[in-house]
């Protein structure tokens, strides 16, 4: 046991005295955290749109200031020469034109119908369409007042509610993503290249002349990263709470539950990877290629899985971290117990054990 | 009973069945300073692995410290020291804190054995809170021997210790060597450096994973068969050259500043001057010497 824990302290020298691994280690969750949260979202905020008002009338004024009002979107510019609208989408400056023609309120009024003519740049289509529902929105609500004081026979008016995210806001889906990401990352990548470190600077052959059991050897390499993760885990979520305003609605303590099986998970991939290679380079690669390319593509978090031809689909189940994803947006976002998770924990502790003792199976005890 | 014991011991590497260790048999006595010299890729390092473990041989058996070293290795594991010929201790821990380190894995402390390692750690004391990384060669090799012998070895096995050391260093490690049997650990030590050879109680020369001859070295020394001469001229070269083509000379090579040659026959000093003298060489010199290790290592590979 004491010699456990001697190895363990080791272990830990040699992450705290290495500033690169350190900053991989604390500095990448965070940024990635601030990244994702900040910078590359799906959200449309503040798009420069133009709009044209032949109208001028007070149905037109009252829909622009709505738009205005709007945190979606930016007018800024109301010419009166529908020409310079091309020029505009041309030089990129807007995406979005809104076009009112002569005599708007009028129409509306006297013969219950009025036109409005929405033109979006569709270079990015998901952006075109996002401000195209907006704005339609807008009109909607719009109208829908104008028609609270006039009395139509039937009307449906559809209430949508938007569950868990009302905002829509995208930080939903990523926070639990690179927390999938980040326990990838460091725990297969550290845990592989430190095992095999040991083997291309040659203290493996000192350390397997020696009473200590080779398993131990494995175990206590584990152990600090499992430890040095709970503590990312810990400061992603903070991150979440204060800074992207992200609350955990489920257990605290379930979710940390959850994420040391996932540590686990990743701590075996490692301990595997590190077993069948020999040098720290090839590890690095594998554990990039092999483990964060599938965690990106495949765990949901930035492409819906259910939009992948089926054979893909298939594939994710092998994913990890797809699970990992499934059970941190269940307990964070939608706020549910285990009994909603039961199935994702147990496929994930049983790729754990099947990974263990793999990679049991596979450890040599010689060199060669 | 032997402290090592090698049995016909096999090692075959790959596809191609590059054969690394040929059917080596030796035996090191308790408390001898036995030495492997040979060439860079004769198999002592395969040896060394075999010895201690790490790997499986292909063919034959040893024993170590009375253990098999394919059915007991957990024993052995627990009783042998081993230095292998690369820097192996963390350059990122500080000379304490690694010695503290593999004195905790093997289950003591450096309290316990300081006595042994007390003469060397002594010279690398001063730095003990400065990491292993950026000590120089010979310190670092001090550290690693210190490593090696902090759990009290019955055996301890050096792969090329002094592989480049500087030579003062590598002096006062062989120095280190002799006082460590004085306390009764077997050593059994490789290196590529023939005149290291002299300072092992007994020495097996191998080459090409076959043994060439085991002895002490003064035996083998004395067991040279012919008369060899240091030749010197102004023109080394042309020396070399001339003594190739010369029907007398059974061999001839270059040897630091002289080559040297011996001969079919006995034949007089004067005549080979001579005949040196008349193909045109200049300054000659001529002397007999007595043969060193590395003679006798050119001339069993000449066999």
């Amino acid at each position: 046991m004491k010699q456990f824990i001697t190895f363990v302290r080791k272990e830990f020298a040699h992450v705290l005295r290495d500033r690169k691994t350190l900053l991989i280690l604390f500095g990448m969750p965070i940024m990635q955290i601030l990244i994702f949260g900040f910078a590359l979202t799906n959200e449309v905020k503040n798009s420069a749109i133009v709009v044209i008002d032949y109208a001028q009338d007070e149905a037109s004024q009252k829909l622009i200031s709505r738009i205005e009002a709007s945190r979606y979107f930016e007018v800024n510019k109301l010419s009166t020469d529908h020409h310079q609208i091309e020029e505009s989408f041309k030089a990129g400056k807007v995406k979005l034109a809104l076009i009112f023609p002569q005599n708007f309120y009028t129409d509306l009024m006297h013969q219950n119908k009025a036109q409005i003519q929405i033109i979006t740049d569709a270079t990015d289509p998901n952006t075109a369409n996002t401000l195209t529902n907006y704005v339609t929105a807008i009109i909607q609500d719009y109208q829908s007042d104008l028609n609270q004081s006039a009395s139509l026979p039937y009307r449906i008016i559809p209430e949508t509610k938007m569950l868990y995210n009302p905002q829509l806001k995208s930080v939903h889906g990523f926070v639990p993503g690179v927390m999938a990401l980040v326990l990838m990352l460091v725990c297969v990548m550290m845990t592989a290249v430190s095992i095999v470190r040991e083997k291309e600077m040659g203290t493996m052959e000192i350390l397997l002349v020696s009473p200590f059991k080779p398993l131990l050897v494995i175990l206590s390499k584990a152990v600090p990263y499992l430890i040095l993760s709970l503590i990312n885990v810990a400061s992603i979520l903070c991150l979440s709470v204060f800074v992207l305003d992200l609350p955990v609605n489920g257990s605290l303590l379930l979710l940390f539950a959850e994420s040391t099986l996932f540590i686990i998970t990743c701590l075996t991939i490692g301990i595997f990877i590190s077993v069948r290679t020999g040098s720290q380079q090839v590890a690095m690669l594998i554990s990039l290629m092999g483990m964060m390319l599938p965690t990106i593509l495949f765990s949901g978090f930035m492409f819906p899985i259910e939009n992948m031809p089926k054979v893909l689909q298939l594939v994710t189940n092998i994913v990890p971290a797809k699970w990992y994803y499934i059970i941190v947006k269940l307990i964070m976002i939608k706020g549910l117990g285990f009994s909603a998770i039961w199935k994702e924990t147990l496929i994930l502790a049983s790729m754990t054990l099947f990974l263990l003792i793999v990679s049991l199976k596979n450890f040599k005890i010689r060199l060669a | 009973m032997h402290a090592v014991k090698l049995n016909n011991l096999t090692k075959v590497y790959g596809k191609e069945k590059s054969v690394a260790v040929d059917n080596v048999s030796l035996t090191v006595e308790k408390g001898e300073l036995f030495g492997l010299i040979g060439p860079d890729g004769a198999g002592k390092t395969s040896i060394f692995r075999m010895l201690t473990t790490l790997l499986l041989p292909d063919g034959g058996s040893a024993i170590v410290d009375g253990y098999d070293i394919v059915k007991d290795y957990a024993y052995i594991r627990s009783t042998v020291g081993y230095m292998p010929g690369k820097f192996s201790l963390y350059p990122d821990l500080t000379v304490e804190e690694n010695l503290s380190f593999f004195a905790t894995v093997f289950g003591t402390t450096i309290e316990e054995n300081y006595h042994l390692i007390k003469d060397i750690y002594i010279q690398i004391e001063k730095f003990k809170h400065r990491r292993a990384g950026k000590l120089s060669g010979g310190m670092k090799q001090k550290l690693a021997l210190c490593c090696a012998l902090i759990h009290k070895p019955t055996v301890l096995f050096l792969d090329e210790p002094t592989t480049g050391v500087d030579p003062v260093s590598r002096k006062e490690f062989w120095e280190m060597l002799k006082r460590l049997k004085q306390q009764g650990i077997t050593i059994m030590v490789s290196t590529p450096y023939m005149d290291e050879a002299t300072l092992c109680d007994r020495i097996a020369l191998i080459d090409q994973g076959k043994i060439l001859s085991i002895e002490t070295p003064e035996n083998i020394t004395r067991s040279y068969p012919d008369k060899l001469y240091a030749v010197k001229a102004e023109n080394m070269y042309a020396l070399l050259k001339t003594m190739e083509s010369y029907e007398h000379a059974a061999s001839s090579y270059a040897f630091g500043e002289y080559a040297h040659v011996s001969f079919r026959e006995a034949i007089s000093e004067d005549t080979v001057k001579r005949y040196l003298q008349d193909s045109g060489l200049s300054g000659v010199e001529l002397r007999p010497i007595d043969a060193t290790i590395e003679d006798c290592f050119i001339n069993l590979l000449k066999k």
